[in-house]
């Protein structure tokens, strides 16, 4: 655990910051709901009237006079795209550091195999996900009992497992990219998540590219979906599966045979 | 038994050239020096044995065991210092140490706390305030804090100021003398011939001579320096020419009495015979390439 320790003491000061700008907009998110709630119904109308932008983001679905519908369209962006650009910045950066800061010769010099290294950095990127999500649910509750809500308890822990899974995936996808980095691949990384949001959209908008939600993780993190039907869309998590065990059986093999240079 | 055995070991990768038919046999408790220009292949045969790099062809084994195969357990008997040793950045000193320690599953802490007063490190130190000698000094103790079976240094003394490098050599020795097998590499031949008991050269990537370094010096070769003439004798033999005002200096190789009876009707005013040093070797072998690949010069180091 050696590794994984010391990558979680490295990644602390990026991951503070990343918890912090995404709990301060989910907290401000949360606490205006009360003042909007009034303006809702009819906020609600306008925004499901909007056509083709009601449905990229799922708004012609949900009801905004209802916090849980507002929860899901505000907080499911803060949380989703703020959680999938972490993701992908950690992912991309496990692996591919060490050879751009030069460490890769003093970390692979030691007696420990690069599988384990491999592993361990990939734990350390999982849990980094887990803290952050983790963190920014508490900091949600408590907010959420700040203005005295109730939402439906069953739909959150879906909304926020969605969002936890979603981000996994692009980890582990920009992970077993990061293998195959000679040097650090920041925009390949941001890059990835922005072109996996911009799909959800693009598979909402119409319904010869609703395919494309096989293909981002955001397929099956849509608030919309979720909130109207209640659960986590199988075939959706099922390829979202696939592809991060694609990422991690490749991380696994090229690192093992990869010559530092 | 062999610290370091390398059979027709070649890497070729990229842009770089790499290594090529590399055979090396280092001794168990051997002070061996691996000497060549830069870019001749230095770093990539000892990142190849150290597993970074994987062989194209040839094979290699550290204390009898494959580098494929084995290369957790040939990493734990190992104490590496880089060439450009990167830390990471955040880190201090003494978390470094820790870390390296860790990853080994040692307290070293003694050790280390022992070699930076000797080297005069200051543990508490952030990495990226230090200097170059100061992150080499890092790289040291983390080389040796572990007190390892073999020592793959790469090009150890570059950066460090010349009571520092003393130190480090004397810790060397010891640990050397103790039992410990030293592979260094450096282009560098004064330090090679004072501190080795063997040493190899390689350019372009293959080796040209091993063998151990007063015999590399004592080749059939003399450096004959003449005062009060010009140029040399007229005698087969001579190369490596060098003319001065009222002197001249050359290498020669044949019969001392064909020298002596040559050079004695002419108007020498003082003279020197001595055994050419080996950067006369080393620069030797890197100016003539194609004269110097033949095997009996690998065995015997007689090639001058």
């Amino acid at each position: 655990m050696t590794i994984w320790k010391h990558e979680l003491r490295a990644g602390r000061a990026s991951l503070c910051v990343w918890f912090g700008a995404i709990a301060f907009l989910l907290a401000v998110c949360v606490l205006i709901y009360p003042e909007m709630a009034g303006q809702m119904d009819e906020m609600s109308e306008t925004f499901s009237q909007m056509g083709g932008f009601s449905q990229a983001f799922g708004m012609d679905r949900l009801n905004f006079g209802e916090f849980i519908g507002f929860f899901g369209i505000e907080c499911g962006n803060v949380l989703g795209l703020g959680g999938a650009l972490f993701a992908a910045l950690t992912g991309i950066a496990a692996l591919s550091k060490e050879e751009e800061g030069h460490t890769a010769e003093f970390l692979l010099t030691h007696p420990v195999s690069r599988p384990r290294v491999v592993a361990e950095k990939l734990c350390a990127v999982m849990t980094q996900i887990i803290l952050l999500n983790a963190a920014a649910a508490a900091v949600t509750y408590l907010c959420i009992a700040a203005i005295g809500e109730s939402p439906d308890g069953k739909t959150m822990a879906l909304l926020f497992l969605a969002y936890l899974l979603m981000q996994a995936e692009i980890a582990v996808i920009c992970f077993g990219i990061s293998a195959f980095l000679g040097r650090g691949g920041t925009g390949i990384g941001l890059g990835l998540a922005a072109v996996f949001y911009f799909l959800n959209m693009i598979a909402n908008l119409t319904e010869q590219a609703r395919f494309l939600k096989y293909v981002t993780p955001f397929g099956y993190a849509e608030s919309a979906d979720i909130i109207t039907e209640g659960r986590l869309e199988g075939k959706y998590l099922a390829a979202g599966a696939f592809f991060a065990l694609v990422g991690v059986i490749a991380a696994f093999i090229r690192y093992a045979r990869k010559d530092i240079g | 038994m062999t610290a370091i055995l390398t059979k027709q070991l070649t890497k070729s990768y990229g842009r770089n050239r790499g290594i090529t038919e590399l055979d090396l046999c280092v001794h168990d408790g051997d002070f061996f020096g691996f000497i060549g220009p830069n870019g001749a292949g230095k770093s990539t045969t000892i990142r190849t044995l150290l597993g970074l790099l994987s062989p194209t062809a040839g094979t290699a084994e550290i204390f009898g065991r494959d580098i494929r195969g084995d290369k957790r357990e040939i990493l734990s008997e190992i104490g590496y210092l880089p060439s450009e040793t990167m830390f990471y950045q955040g880190l201090r000193v003494r978390d470094i140490l820790r870390f390296s320690a860790d990853l080994r599953g040692q307290d070293c802490r003694k050790e280390a706390a022992r070699l930076c007063e000797r080297l005069e490190l200051d543990m508490s130190r952030k990495i990226r305030e230090l200097s170059l000698g100061n992150r080499k000094k890092a790289g040291i103790v983390c080389a040796l804090q572990h007190k390892p079976r073999l020592y793959v240094l790469d090009e150890p003394t570059s950066g460090l100021d010349p009571l520092i490098q003393r130190e480090f050599y004397a810790v060397l020795k010891e640990r050397n003398e103790e039992g410990a097998t030293v592979f260094l590499s450096s282009h560098i031949l004064s330090e090679v011939q004072r501190y080795c008991s063997h040493a190899a050269m390689i350019r372009d990537g293959r080796l040209l001579v091993s063998d151990r370094v007063e015999r590399l010096g004592h080749t059939a070769a003399k450096r004959v320096c003449a005062g009060g003439i010009c140029s040399p004798p007229a005698l087969e033999g001579i190369r490596n020419v060098k003319k001065g005002a009222s002197s001249v200096s050359f290498l020669y190789s044949g019969s001392p009495q064909k020298l002596l009876a040559a050079l004695a009707p002419l108007p020498v005013t003082d003279i020197t015979i001595a055994e050419p040093d080996l950067e006369e070797i080393f620069l030797h072998y890197y100016e003539k390439p194609q004269s110097h690949t033949g095997k009996a010069e690998k065995e015997g180091g007689n090639a001058i």
